[in-house]
């Protein structure tokens, strides 16, 4: 299990431009596979293009209080890039005059981000429709100034979503760490308390399963009863959906995937699994991500290979909803991720 | 042939189509229509052909259903008990052929 992050252990893959080396090199280059763009212009779906923005997705900071194996955003307690309180100030501005229905506040555990709460309590004032959270829930238990965190988001009418890989202790602490299990047990417990998650309560809670391994996820809904006849059965816990979401080939995966030699048939079934349709409605095309220093991306993992928008508007300062609509969406081999199967998005599959 | 089993050979699987289309379409039809959810769900087939790979010692259906097992979150524990399953099968059906023996030893035998 890792204990810190790639830049903190100073591996080579903690530079994005490795990654994106990476993933031209190889089977890639010698014509073994198709790159994404040869496989999209199959179909003359490239350039991708941003249509009608639908989801701001706004990263506070890339602290987090777990080491997760598959980690994209190669978070962690080590890692110190936090949005500050004027780049929030700016972000607010930004909410409020978006025609996004969706802000979505990702991490990191958004939490850990001292500016938060204030955050979440000028966001919530903007009339959003649907305001996300996506907390890991260990969160939640890790500190006793966190423990009223289920009673704020229910005050704020925030929409959570957390991470809980499997209804089994083993499978859960692998990917996630010892102790992450039980953690998330007591929290969704106490989520359900508030009325979150129930049967026909407002207050939504969903779940997001990423493989814990070098697979692709199986099909959302099949998995969706596995996940509520689990929990329901050994816990009496519940919740809305569950989002089956494919880990991409970047950070900490990709350094796993190599590491443990599964890189090149990782990539095969994910190209395999190509789907065209879900190439339609692949997240990216109605989803802006801001990093924590403001800058604009076309998702969180074009975020974290620090490739910026295709467009004059690169910075929260410089932000127009007009001029980022239509942009070519910047793309490279791990973008495949989001296109296997059903697809995968922050939302779930899309196809 | 330096190697009778490769790897690599299970993703040319769909190949075989190439030298006899209209059976080898009717065969994957009727495979993907049989692992489709029905009266048993996708996950308790996804059992049954892994334990079935391994009476079968079909290198690979173990590498496809391990990995079709992993992707429905079947747990390792659940695999292995799928396995104990076509292991108590494949030996049960050794052991009632000593049926036959004894019935011969008892004929022939004085």
């Amino acid at each position: 299990m890792a204990q810190t992050s790639l830049q903190k252990r100073h591996s080579d893959l903690a530079q994005s431009n490795k990654q994106l080396e990476l993933l031209s090199n190889g089977i890639f280059a010698n014509g073994e596979l198709p790159t994404f763009k040869e496989k999209i212009s199959e179909t003359n779906q490239f350039p991708l293009k941003a249509k009608k923005l639908e989801i701001l997705q706004i990263n506070v900071g890339y602290m987090c209080n777990q080491v997760c194996e598959h980690c994209h955003v190669d978070a962690g307690p080590d890692r110190k890039e936090i949005m500050t309180k004027k780049t929030m100030q700016e972000c607010i501005e930004v909410i409020k005059n978006t025609g996004a229905h969706t802000l979505d506040l990702t991490g990191g555990a958004p939490e850990m981000n001292p500016n938060f709460r204030w955050f979440v309590e000028e966001a919530s004032k903007a009339g959003i429709k649907d305001f996300i959270v996506r907390s890991n829930l260990t969160i939640i238990r890790a500190n006793k100034k966190y423990y009223d965190l289920p009673d704020f988001f229910k005050k704020h009418n925030v929409h959570v979503i957390s991470s809980m890989p499997h209804w089994t202790r083993g499978k859960t602490d692998k990917q996630r760490g010892d102790g992450v299990f039980d953690k998330s047990i007591k929290a969704l417990q106490e989520l359900n308390e508030r009325g979150y998650g129930m049967p026909g309560s407002d207050l939504r809670l969903d779940l997001v399963y990423n493989p814990s391994g070098a697979f692709l996820p199986g099909d959302q809904a099949a998995m969706e009863k596995d996940f509520k006849k689990g929990l329901m059965e050994d816990f009496n816990i519940q919740f809305h959906n569950l989002f089956a979401i494919t880990n991409l080939p970047i950070a900490r995966f990709l350094d796993y995937l190599i590491a443990s030699e599964n890189y090149d048939d990782y990539m095969y079934a994910l190209v395999d699994a190509y789907n065209p349709s879900a190439v339609e409605n692949v997240m990216c095309t109605n989803t802006l991500s801001i990093s924590w220093d403001g800058y604009l991306f076309d998702c969180d993992f074009n975020q974290m290979l620090e490739l910026p928008v295709n467009s004059k508007a690169k910075h929260i300062s410089e932000y127009n909803e007009e001029l980022l609509e239509g942009r070519n969406i910047t793309i490279s081999q791990h973008c495949y991720g989001c296109t296997a199967g059903a697809g995968s998005s922050c939302q779930g599959t899309v196809a | 042939m330096s190697n009778y089993y490769d790897d690599k050979d299970l993703r040319k699987f769909g190949k075989i189509t190439e030298w006899s289309e209209e059976l080898g379409n009717k065969f994957f039809d009727y495979y993907s229509e049989v692992f489709k959810e029905g009266a048993l769900s996708a996950r308790e087939k996804s059992l049954i052909a892994l334990a079935v790979a391994h009476t079968e010692q079909c290198p690979y259906c173990i590498d496809a259903y391990t990995k079709d097992g992993l992707q429905k979150a079947i747990t390792k524990e659940e695999m292995m008990e799928a396995i104990h399953v076509g292991a108590a099968i494949k030996s049960g059906a050794t052991l009632v052929h000593g049926v036959q023996m004894m019935n011969k030893v008892n004929k022939l035998d004085l």
